[in-house]
């Protein structure tokens, strides 16, 4: 290959190794990276295997880099190669065949292994651990010939594979050395809890028992235990725990403890050798579970690219049990000790158990059962070392006062009258579908009945209707993620990234288990959105997860055409500008030119190929007509020509538009500016509405004159231009950072109430001038859309020209 | 699904000419086609007409896995049939697809 670049092994094609390949070629293209894995696969989500196990995915659906990714980038794999030394003086790594790879650096990243108990008979045939495809092969094939199979270890891995192999038809027995399931991630508490529940599931247990051999001739037969006791079984999976892979290093001289003992940039006592994941050993701790792993490559691509990075700390770890029905989740310290403060509540009857761990006030740990609805949040806190305070316990543990619900109208709405509006769904056919169909969530009633699915405005109608029909069964409903794809909740969303780093919508999918492995229309230009929030400016924008509008930076006609809108500041333009649209109009044929809502000129039917022409002949800035993003901001002439008016409003308009205009935010947004109280641009439907008086402006939120009409709440007053500005910055960022996506802000507003709002924007004066930095830096990475794609020839023809086929075969 | 018979393969350019997970128009003859090149390399070829009553292209879509969402109503279709997914109802016309050395070929 190049031989200019360095050449950078990695051993271990596994997550750990391929997440920090990941990072690496975000940051640098000077590697020439070979990988060399043992399994005869491309990468996969290990921690999925339960999933195909359960038989509610495949090996393909987890694989998380296929082999065209290796091709794209240019990375060599080699499959089914082990890499058995590294010879430091020559610089190569020696594969068990005797093959020598040059290289300049090395990762290590061989992950561990199933522990497997030297008890006599532990080589029998029908013995396996719990940690690759080949262990799930066996397991999957067993289960068609045998019946009895015995689980050696109470722990997470022990419990998914038990329930795998009971959801395969097999009779499956637990054992445990311990008295208590899950006893390094669980307290006794909810270790009973979730035994209960596993037997409610079918899977049996043999608790505090000792394996002592395993029975039988070639095949096992059974289980003796130290108190002499048999357990017969067909099958035994071995999931006791798990042991680094530390061979290569052991054989190359590197410094091994329990595992491969790294510094805080991960690397090892050899030059220019590092090494990630469950491999390693940093500060006497070896990892067994996904997230220090991403922490750890990340960490560790920085600093082999050369830039600058904070050193690895360790990391807090959390636990979450992937059978579904059985919600278990343990952060931080989660045994009681008599230097904890322990807040904890259990409810037999609804069968769960939350527990919250202090040490001098600050949250150290926590464990939850049953509802793990608060575990994103609780791992947050407890990472940021959060003290407990009175806000914080209400929101958490709650008040114990749950209010009334609103009384609602649905219930004397007509039966005939129509809730969905796009898809002429009526409140008959939406209670029908409850009723006999037994649906009980708003996307089943989408899929049943087309409700919600395009605008979704009637969604908060229809959730009425779903709640009234079911009464008090309406709670009772799954949880809800933000699409069908996922249970996740927007903020566990954004929380979880945040926390583990992730980059791509392809990496959020996969990490936090999509059920749909490349996403859907609805959480894929989400997520995109939350990435580039977060991430500003790092986050490549995807244009395969956006929506075609914003993909084309033009809006789609039903006929294919579509509408081109140039921006035009405040709603001013110039006699020059209006001839050249005039012109630009007349040449390419356009189909109408009318006047938007927002004082601006749309020029409707321009063709897909045309598109670029278009723009570069206007020589206009983009008006994001089409965009989740700064649209309008609608002004009256103000002070420069109205007889009433005390401001100017064009020019704070134009202004405002300028500053504020490309960011990407949750849904669209407008602004109008009114020189004087008779507000003739009509603020009060406006996502911000300014009304200039004598001493200043005043500052209305939330309002919108669309599907859900709204009439704006007025937020403050505000005495100079600098404050206006800032404070429209304020609201702005905080509304990117809190809205869940495609949430305007009358809704936003409603939902997280002008008070916090206010309390955050105007009375916060830190926080205001922080959220104010924030949305300054990310505005400095905003460039115009039409002037980029001009510029990238290659991709605009891919984008905007069609192909052509002469009719020869 | 529907099958072709009598199949003639067009070339329809290079694999690389196809942006991953966004689709593209080709024309052939008298037809016009929505090419999608899905996140794994392969190709699918539909007539780039959306089955919604109200019509309208289909290439520019998001597509996710071997499902297509239209651009316009969402419709969700699955890219290996042509069948419009509930509780919508309808069928795209696909065509076959070859590649060979990197070059599409799409059979009318």
């Amino acid at each position: 290959m190049n031989g200019n670049k360095e050449k950078l092994v990695i051993i271990g094609n596994g997550m750990a190794g391929i997440s920090t390949v990941e990072q690496i070629l975000k940051l640098s293209s000077r590697f020439d990276i070979t990988v060399f894995g043992t399994e005869p696969y491309p990468n996969y989500n290990r921690i999925m295997l339960s999933y195909v196990l359960e038989g509610s995915k495949t090996i393909d659906d987890i694989v998380l880099n296929d082999l065209h990714w290796y091709e794209d980038y240019g990375i060599t794999l080699h499959t089914g190669t082990t890499i058995t030394r590294i010879e430091s003086e020559t610089r190569e790594v020696v594969t068990a065949e005797g093959l020598r790879f040059p290289y300049d650096k090395v990762i290590i990243a061989t992950g561990s292994s199933s522990f497997i108990l030297p008890v006599p008979g532990h080589d029998k045939q029908g013995v396996v651990g719990f940690r690759d495809i080949a262990d799930c092969n066996v397991m999957l094939e067993a289960a068609k010939q045998y019946k009895k199979a015995a689980v050696i270890g109470g722990g997470l891995l022990g419990l998914e594979a038990a329930k795998g192999l009971v959801q395969l038809g097999m009779e499956v027995t637990v054992v445990h050395l311990m008295q208590d399931l899950m006893e390094r991630q669980l307290d006794p508490q909810a270790s009973a809890m979730l035994k209960t529940e596993l037997e409610r599931q079918g899977i049996r247990f043999k608790m505090g028992a000792q394996t002592a051999e395993l029975l039988g001739g070639e095949r096992v037969e059974g289980i003796r235990f130290a108190d002499d006791s048999v357990l017969n079984t067909d099958f035994v999976v071995m999931a006791v725990g798990i042991k680094p892979n530390t061979g290569v290093a052991r054989e190359s001289g590197l410094e091994v403890n329990r595992g491969i003992v790294v510094d805080d940039y991960m690397q090892t006592s050899l030059n220019n050798v590092y090494s990630v994941g469950e491999c390693t050993e940093h500060r006497g701790v070896c990892y067994g579970l996904v997230a220090p792993l991403f922490e750890q490559g990340m960490i560790l691509a920085k600093h082999i690219c050369g830039v600058d990075t904070a050193p690895y700390e360790g990391s807090v770890v959390s636990t979450k049990l992937k059978i579904s029905g059985v919600d278990v989740f343990s952060t931080g310290e989660f045994i009681d000790s008599p230097e904890h403060t322990i807040i904890s509540h259990k409810d037999d009857w609804k069968r769960t158990y939350k527990k919250i761990l202090l040490r001098d006030n600050i949250m150290v740990g926590a464990v939850l059962f049953g509802d793990i609805t608060d575990s994103a949040e609780l791992q947050k806190l407890i990472k940021q070392q959060a003290e407990m305070t009175d806000e914080l316990y209400a929101s958490l543990m709650g008040t114990g006062c749950g209010g009334h619900k609103k009384a609602t109208s649905v219930e004397t709405m007509a039966e005939d009258e129509i809730v969905c509006g796009c898809n002429g769904v009526t409140k008959g056919t939406i209670v029908d579908a409850i009723t006999n169909e037994g649906l009980t969530s708003v996307d089943e009633i989408k899929a049943c009945t087309g409700a919600t699915r395009s605008c979704g405005g009637c969604k908060p109608v229809v959730e009425q209707i779903l709640q009234y029909v079911l009464g008090d069964n309406f709670t009772a409903g799954a949880k809800q993620g933000i699409c069908a794809c996922t249970s996740l909740s927007r903020d566990e969303i954004v929380a979880e990234i945040r926390q583990k780093g992730l980059q791509t919508t392809k990496e959020v999918m996969h990490v936090l288990g999509w059920n749909q492995p490349e996403g859907c229309s609805k959480c894929r230009p989400a997520i995109n959105y939350y990435l580039g929030m977060i991430a500003p400016d790092t986050h490549v924008d995807e244009k395969e997860s956006r929506f075609v509008n914003e993909r084309m930076n033009a809006n789609i006609q039903k006929d294919g055409t579509y509408t081109v809108v140039p921006r035009m500041y405040g709603g001013v333009t110039t006699p020059e500008d209006l001839k050249r649209i005039a012109d630009i109009s007349v040449k390419y044929d356009v189909k109408a030119v009318k006047v938007t809502g927002g004082q601006r000129l749309d020029l409707i039917g321009v063709k897909k190929e045309d598109l670029p022409k278009v723009w570069a002949e206007l020589d206009m800035p983009s008006g994001y007509a089409y965009a989740k993003s700064l649209r309008t901001v609608k002004t009256c002439v103000g002070s420069q020509f109205c007889r009433f008016g005390t401001q100017d409003s064009m020019a704070m308009g134009a202004l405002l538009e300028r500053k504020f205009e490309r960011l990407d935010l949750p849904a669209k947004f407008k602004y109008a500016v009114n020189g004087c109280p008779r507000n003739c641009a009509e603020s009060c439907t406006k996502d911000i509405g300014i009304v200039g008086n004598d001493g200043g402006w005043e500052i209305f939120i939330g309002g919108n004159g669309g599907i859900k009409a709204r009439l704006a709440d007025s937020l403050c007053k505000v005495k100079t231009d600098e404050e206006l500005v800032e404070l429209c910055g304020a609201i702005m960022q905080h509304y990117r950072e809190t809205a869940n996506y495609l949430e305007r802000t009358s809704e936003w507003v409603e939902r997280v109430g002008l008070e916090q709002i206010r309390a955050v924007v105007v009375e916060d004066v830190k926080e205001r001038k922080a959220l104010m930095e924030r949305i300054e830096f990310a505005l400095e990475q905003v460039e115009d859309p039409w002037k980029k794609a001009l510029r990238n020839e290659e991709g605009q023809n891919k984008l905007f020209q069609g192909i052509e086929v002469s009719a020869r075969p | 699904m529907t099958t072709q018979q009598s199949a003639i393969y067009y070339p329809a350019g290079e694999i690389e000419e196809f942006l991953p997970q966004i689709g593209r128009v080709v024309e052939i003859k008298d037809h016009e086609l929505a090419v999608f090149r899905t996140s794994d390399g392969t190709i699918f070829a539909a007539e780039n007409r959306n089955p919604h009553p109200k019509g309208g292209p289909l290439a520019e879509g998001i597509v996710s896995g071997y499902y297509l969402y239209d651009p316009l109503y969402d419709w969700k279709i699955d890219l290996n049939t042509g069948l419009v997914q509930a509780p919508d109802q309808g069928q795209v016309q696909m065509y076959s697809v070859k590649i060979e050395n990197g070059q599409v070929w799409i059979a009318l």
